[in-house]
């Protein structure tokens, strides 16, 4: 590679206190070209990409941009000499307008006093059309869908006109025709002859878009090569440091008789209509469709959390009413929720609190708690969903996706429940440990339990559930057998009612 | 508040019996006053009349700077307990400066009579500089505005309780008051046949245009809204978040120092009570107003019309002779009411 470097990050180090973030990384961008950035949760890419962008300082190292060393002090220093980034979190401020988020730390002014609304909307006109976003300036960020929030975000980052832009897991969020957009600024990026840096989990993109692939490990640099030459399988195996035989355990599960019949399901105050469909017993019935097709609606329908308008939920032969998440609990209802960080783990709690906390009744003794048993309880979740964790008492925030994830199933295993609802269960949750998560669901399944389980990557609904119904505009689309059934097949029931 | 009253004419050929409880319950609290106010001026009519009129107006033009300072504390998720100390503290130094020159027990009697043009400024500056000191605590060391404020709340308290003890006072009323300030902030410089405003009010008028231009048409402003709605997005984007709230708590604690001047020379006679929990008032004034608590809402409008309401209700109330020990359970209940039914806006359903 004698090609002149547009961006060279050469030997650079982070500590944190106890842990090394990043040891010895090195990693370059040709001009006009796409890196993608992988590896494992936790492998130090958002770290790297922070200390490029001054969120974090670098405790050793040089950044070399254009030939000239920089040392950026703050994200305002990154932004005004050519680097801009794509947030993995959506960072805006959500009470206010589309051109105020966009303009935001660098507002047009008149006289250096007054911020120019006109200006403003003149500009973000000229934005959105040069990228074909079809969004009013004026529009308030919270009313907007997330997926067009993303296009915003991403919009923000190219209005920089910067040399390096930074992706940090831009399409999580998006449809398939917003990635297919997505797509298209970025070549035209690269065509202008930006750098792209690609930060994604999903292997089918990378090999895709970028042309060189940088793999990292345990905050360690594991191999550069170009996308061309890789396989999916061989990244695979570059990020988890040894060879993953298959992406989903085997099949052990048998579907019984019908334990579940759900008839005409409608949210008050969502868009789901009518959903009707039945669940096994020992069976993983898998729900896909694209985002805002009501997939997590049939969920929170089901389990209390929202507003049903109409239709009947029957549990071995006797209709009942989930009024609210206590009543589903009652009635044997566990629901693992999307947004883990949000609504799913207490962070500050350790594990033990995060443990016994949906069910609390059964340790109660004369008015108090009863520790022991609490001990006892979380022990049995921490071996029986293998749990790496120094302790009990560790708080929760400080285990990695994986394991969050693996102690809120043992929560609710607690509960004794016989239908498991899980909504994106392995969401930001690394290669290795997906793995675990989909035996764990399994083993449920084998256990007799019914598992509901809603995902927006398809070959995990493929690779683990028994049937698939697919959701498109609040409506169940379509039924297919996982076994037999192909993606196209899967998108083209879920374009259905779009 | 005045927004869904407008959606709802729009609407109008979709009048179900849902729309017309839905607008009934967002504007509860103008339905509300509005039968206050009918029913009080039936009990007593003065309370329509001119006098009483130019008195609620007054007594909101005197209570409305703290709450324009003291929303935008509110407005980046904080709040301000400082605000009725740096008060009292402005007020008594505006008086003890502005004494007339052949007062017998004068505070300062070395220092002449000062013009109120080099007063203005001095006590917008010590307003300003406590301000500042809440920001700059508040954003150096991320510790939440409601403990910082407590913290110099209580400081500034024993300021205030040394300062009247200084000169020839001893702890006394500050009183006597040159002509010059008096004039300035009680006299009338319009009048309306025989109503007269007093300049105060017109005061109030100019620092609230100030205030809107502030929010709505400068970078300090649309800075202070995007921080308060979400700080790491301001951050990442390049906002300079230490300035921004250190600015946004000094202008604030300016407008308490302008507030200080107009009450010392209202008041006449200053103690250490003036100004005292003036701060619980206006933040009361700005959540009827609608700027909300979860940050980054708010509209100047809002805070004229809470701090008119309780205005109203108080004089009102008075009027009719109700008994002073339940003006603050009406206080209290306007405030929960007006909570509720602003945060039902912000809730989504589910």
């Amino acid at each position: 590679m004698s090609e002149k470097m547009l961006l060279e990050m050469k030997g650079i180090s982070k500590e944190f206190p106890g842990v090394k973030a990043l040891d010895n990384v090195s990693f370059s961008v040709r001009p006009g070209t796409v890196h993608a950035l992988m590896g494992e949760n936790g492998a130090g890419k958002s770290t790297l990409m922070k200390c490029l962008f001054g969120i974090y300082y670098k405790d050793a190292g040089t950044i070399i941009l254009d030939g000239k060393e920089v040392n950026f002090k703050s994200s305002k220093e990154a932004l005004e000499n050519g680097v801009a980034m794509v947030h993995q979190e959506l960072n805006q401020a959500l009470t206010r307008s589309v051109q105020d988020n966009l303009w935001l730390g660098r507002y047009p002014k008149i006289a250096g006093l007054m911020v120019s609304e006109s200006e403003m909307k003149k500009r973000t006109k000229e934005i959105f059309d040069e990228l074909n976003v079809k969004v009013d300036p004026k529009t308030i960020m919270s009313t907007m869908s997330v997926s067009q929030r993303q296009m915003v975000e991403i919009a923000k980052a190219v209005s920089y006109h910067s040399k390096i832009i930074v992706f940090d897991e831009p399409t999580s969020s998006l449809t398939e025709v917003e990635v297919e957009h997505l797509f298209k600024i970025i070549n035209m990026l690269k065509s202008k002859g930006c750098g792209i840096i690609y930060i994604s989990h999903k292997m089918e993109e990378i090999l895709r878009i970028s042309d060189d692939v940088t793999i990292m490990r345990d905050g360690t640099w594991v191999a550069t090569k170009p996308a061309k030459d890789l396989t999916m399988d061989e990244i695979i195996k570059l990020m988890v440091g040894r060879e993953l035989t298959n992406r989903f355990p085997e099949k052990i599960n048998s579907p019984g008789e019908v334990i579940l019949d759900v008839k005409n399901l409608s949210g008050k105050y969502t868009r789901l209509k009518d959903a009707t469909f039945q669940l096994r017993k020992g069976e993983v019935l898998g729900i896909a469709g694209l985002d805002g097709s009501g997939r997590t609606e049939v969920l929170e329908n089901l389990f209390g959390s929202m507003t049903k308008d109409g239709g009947t939920i029957t549990l071995h032969g006797k209709q009942i009413e989930n009024k609210n998440p206590k009543d589903a609990i009652k009635n044997g209802f566990a629901l693992i929720t999307e947004e883990r960080r949000a609504t799913g783990i207490f962070g500050v709690l350790d594990i033990l609190n995060n443990t016994v906390i949906s069910s609390l009744k059964n340790y109660k003794k004369f008015g108090m708690l009863n520790d022991k048993k609490m001990k006892q309880d979380t022990e049995w979740s921490i071996k029986a969903m293998h749990i790496k964790t120094p302790s009990q008492n560790t708080k929760i925030r400080a285990l990695s996706g994986g394991n969050q994830q693996k102690v809120i199933i043992g929560r609710w295993l607690l509960t004794q429940p016989e239908v498991l609802l899980l909504d994106e269960p392995t969401r930001g949750i690394d290669v290795g440990a997906k793995y675990e998560i989909y035996q764990l669901i399994l083993d449920l399944a084998n256990q007799e339990k019914g598992v509901i389980m809603v995902s927006s990557e398809m070959p995990e609904l493929l690779g683990v559930c028994d049937r698939i119904i697919v959701m498109s505009g609040g409506r169940v689309a379509g039924e297919v057998d996982a076994k037999t059934a192909t993606q196209e097949e899967i998108l083209t029931l879920a374009a259905k009612y779009v | 508040m005045f927004s869904n009253l407008k959606e709802t004419v729009r609407n109008k050929e979709t009048w179900t019996a849902k729309n017309i409880i839905n607008f009934l319950v967002n504007n509860a609290l103008f339905i509300f006053m509005t039968i206050a106010v009918i029913y009080i001026a039936i009990k007593n009519p003065r309370f329509l009349g001119v006098s009483s009129l130019v008195n609620i107006l007054s007594q909101t033009a005197a209570y409305l700077p703290a709450a324009l300072g003291i929303a935008g504390c509110i407005v980046l998720t904080g709040t301000d307990l400082s605000a009725g100390r740096i008060i009292g503290l402005t007020a008594c130094i505006s008086a003890s400066l502005l004494q007339t020159v052949d007062l017998t027990n004068k505070m300062w009697p070395k220092i002449g009579t000062l013009s109120i043009f080099i007063v203005i400024p001095f006590v917008m500056i010590i307003g300003a500089a406590f301000g500042a000191f809440n920001g700059f605590f508040v954003s150096k060391f991320k510790l939440h505005p409601f403990i910082v404020t407590l913290g110099t709340q209580l400081i500034i308290n024993t300021i205030l309780l040394r300062y009247v003890k200084m000169g020839n006072n001893n702890g006394a009323a500050i009183s006597g008051l040159d002509k010059s300030y008096t004039k300035f902030i009680k006299d009338s410089f319009v009048n309306f046949g025989d109503v007269s405003i007093p300049n105060y009010v017109w005061i109030a008028i100019v620092l609230t245009i100030i205030m809107w231009f502030i929010w709505n048409k400068t970078t300090l402003g649309k800075n202070m809204f995007a921080l308060g709605a979400n700080e790491e997005a301001a951050r990442v984007s390049g906002v300079n978040v230490m300035g921004t709230t250190i600015a946004v708590f000094a202008l604030a604690g300016a407008f308490y120092g302008i507030s200080g001047f107009i009450e010392g020379a209202r008041v006449g006679s200053n103690t250490v009570n003036t100004g005292l929990n003036y701060e619980l008032d206006a933040i009361a004034a700005c959540v009827i107003g609608g700027v909300s608590f979860v940050g980054g809402i708010g509209k100047i409008r809002g805070i004229i019309v809470g701090v008119f309401m309780l205005r109203l209700i108080f004089i009102g109330l008075n009027m009719i002779n109700i008994n002073q020990d339940y003006f603050y359970l009406i206080k209290g209940a306007i405030i929960l009411f007006a909570c509720a039914l602003d945060m039902r806006k912000y809730l989504v359903k589910k």
